[in-house]
């Protein structure tokens, strides 16, 4: 896909990026006129905040099993058949339960667009295309990314799109993906 | 229920950062400047307060609530804190609202703030993606921006809106902002400037996604013998409504129009409503805020909206869902000039101009969006336009509308899961 990614800065660019590197100070002065302590400029520092969560998928787990066996898995109500593409045990169309059901792995472009930023995780993905995608016979749209057109006017809404399977499971949601179908 | 009226307001200015003060100092400018507003109102005479903010990771301490009303002097009386996404500071005026109309409170501050700067932008939109659903959105990349560009150009597809209708929301909203002292970008554009700004998420560019930022607002809310004492002018509150809508887009239902007073079912035949080219939430808060404030023909019957425009698209959404046009029309309402300000050259031509002003202060785009202060400014913002105050607060009379007796303020959450209409009118 061709770079349209404005966080790449030309080495022409007349500002240096911010950055969140600094340098290590044991003591700041202190003026000896307490009066003149409220026009003090603020004390800034760094403050790290890293964590890893132990994260259950719960009872959307067969969903991610579903992704690993190469199975696009949705739910169906058992009262109202409303068949969701995002699949959850409870139906918020009457309130019954549902059943894990296969969904179709072909569908259409229900709507889309190219990110060329993101969330800091994700902007060293940047550009990629996002797409809702519906299935015939589905009452309810899925989020996937979309690969192979190169610009955003590459894509059209309505276009027929297939789903592909990463071969090494990393148990996301990306693990399935679309590509124009035809 | 009681009836409960606004009596003061007040807004810090906001700005992309504010390293010289913590949030606390923040809303306590915002809250000074209210209580200065209305010298009669004493500290002693505040029966309790609520607070709002968004987002713990922002601020990376947990009940900041209580520390902002510590802060303030307002322990040991009532205080909660309200959250709700994008929608928090509507949530918490409508919390004040609930405090006063429910008799449990005779007086009732209600303040907001968010500090956004304390981390670098790229993981503020991190932290604001995690408010979609970690299962299934945020990990295949989902962020703000670009939820709202898959609504918009299922919107243009099914509608036909283009992206120089967009366009003329930012060119309009910064123009309008170029009055306001407490907006964040004060910036007069074109069209082709907000289309040949950097592309964030196709077709939405930076300049139709508004800001970041470090701000807090305050409102006071009284009921009515107490407003009638301390000011000759309360705003107030005659309607409040607040929608919900499910967290995953891919969920929404394709069903029917939700219907307003001034539109028939036979408007919509071929619309599978609210897909993800509207905002129920948006419809239900309006139509349930309108019920209860008598309203039947919001375009005629109001005389000015300052509505949630974190994106260009979503003001053309909201117009439809408020029904100030029809489901559709959105796009044609910006271009045939109805919700621009009839005092201010935009370097268009716009035939309608000046029929339903909308955002006269900037809106989000151009003040910016603290979002637990946001749904709070707006509330300040139009009490000052109702009350025709704009000069003295503004410090120029240019923003203020002549007829501004009937307000809508409009706050919405991530993709439109949560939606506050508030109407407020002239008081006395
Ligand atoms: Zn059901």
């Amino acid at each position: 896909m061709a770079k349209k990614n404005p966080v790449e800065r030309p080495a022409a660019s007349s500002k240096f990026e911010e950055m969140m590197t600094g340098t290590t100070v044991f003591n700041v002065p202190l003026p000896a006129d307490l009066k003149t302590l409220k026009g003090m400029s603020p004390i800034v520092i760094k403050q790290p905040y890293n964590i890893d969560y132990i994260h259950s998928y719960g009872q959307d787990s067969p969903f991610f099993a579903g992704l690993s066996n190469k199975k696009l898995l949705g739910t169906k109500c058992r009262k109202c058949d409303y068949t969701w593409a995002t699949p959850r045990l409870a139906c918020t169309q009457c309130g019954g339960e549902t059943d894990w059901v296969e969904l179709p792995q072909t569908g259409r472009v229900h709507t889309f667009t190219t990110c060329y930023f993101g969330g800091e995780e994700f902007l060293k993905e940047t550009p990629f295309h996002l797409v809702l995608v519906e299935f015939d016979g589905v009452d309810t749209l899925f989020l996937s990314r979309l690969l192979g057109p190169e610009q955003p006017e590459d894509i059209k809404i309505g276009m027929k799109v297939k789903a592909k399977f990463r071969r090494n499971s990393q148990l996301k949601p990306t693990d399935v993906y679309f590509v124009p179908a035809e | 229920m009681r009836p409960v009226y606004m009596v003061s307001g007040g807004v810090s200015k906001f700005a992309k950062a504010r390293p010289d003060a913590t949030f606390q100092k923040i809303v306590k400018e915002s809250f000074d400047y209210a209580m200065n507003d209305v010298p009669k109102l004493k500290h002693s005479m505040i029966d309790g307060s609520v607070v709002s903010y968004f987002s713990d990771h922002f601020t990376r301490q947990l009940m900041a609530g209580i520390m902002a009303t510590d802060y303030l002097g307002l322990c040991p009386k009532p205080n909660k804190r309200i959250e709700g996404g994008g929608a928090t500071g509507g949530l918490c005026f409508q919390a004040g609202w609930e405090a006063v109309a429910s008799g449990r409170m005779n007086v009732c501050a209600a303040f907001g703030f968010e500090t956004m700067s304390h981390v670098p932008t790229w993981k503020g939109n991190e932290f604001i993606a995690l408010a979609s659903d970690v299962n299934f959105d945020y990990p295949v990349g989902g962020f703000y921006s670009g939820y709202y560009a898959m609504m918009v150009n299922r919107h243009m597809h099914e509608f036909g809106t283009t992206v120089e209708q967009l366009a003329m929301v930012s060119v309009k909203n910064h123009m309008n902002a170029y009055g306001n002292p407490y907006a964040q970008k004060r910036r007069k554009l074109t069209i082709a400037d907000v289309r040949n700004s950097a592309m964030v998420a196709y077709p939405l560019t930076l300049l139709d996604i508004c800001v970041m930022s470090d701000g807090a607002a305050t409102c006071i809310l009284a009921d009515e013998e107490t407003a009638f004492k301390l000011t000759d002018h309360p705003v107030r509150i005659t309607g409040v409504g607040t929608g919900t809508d499910m967290m995953r887009m891919s969920d929404r239902p394709h069903g029917e129009v939700l219907l307003a007073p001034n539109e028939k079912k036979s408007d919509y035949r071929n619309l599978k409503y609210p897909g993800v080219h509207s905002f129920r939430a948006g419809r239900s808060a309006g139509l349930q805020a309108y019920r209860m404030a008598g309203i039947t023909d919001p375009l005629k019957q109001l005389d000015f909206v300052e509505l949630h425009d974190a994106y260009t698209s979503s003001e053309i959404q909201t117009y439809e869902d408020l029904a100030l046009c029809k489901y559709g029309d959105g796009g044609k309402f910006v271009e045939a000039g109805y919700p621009f300000m009839p005092q201010i050259d935009y370097g268009m031509k716009l035939p309608k101009k000046g029929t339903l002003p909308v955002n006269p202060s900037g809106g989000l785009i151009a003040c910016g969006h603290p979002v637990g202060a946001t749904g709070l400014m707006q509330a300040v913002f139009a009490f000052w336009q109702i009350q025709g105050s704009i000069k003295k607060h503004y410090g120029s009379p240019e923003l203020q509308l002549k007829k501004a007796n009937r307000g809508l303020i409009h706050s919405h959450a991530g993709t439109g899961t949560y939606v506050t209409v508030s109407i407020m009118e002239r008081g006395w």
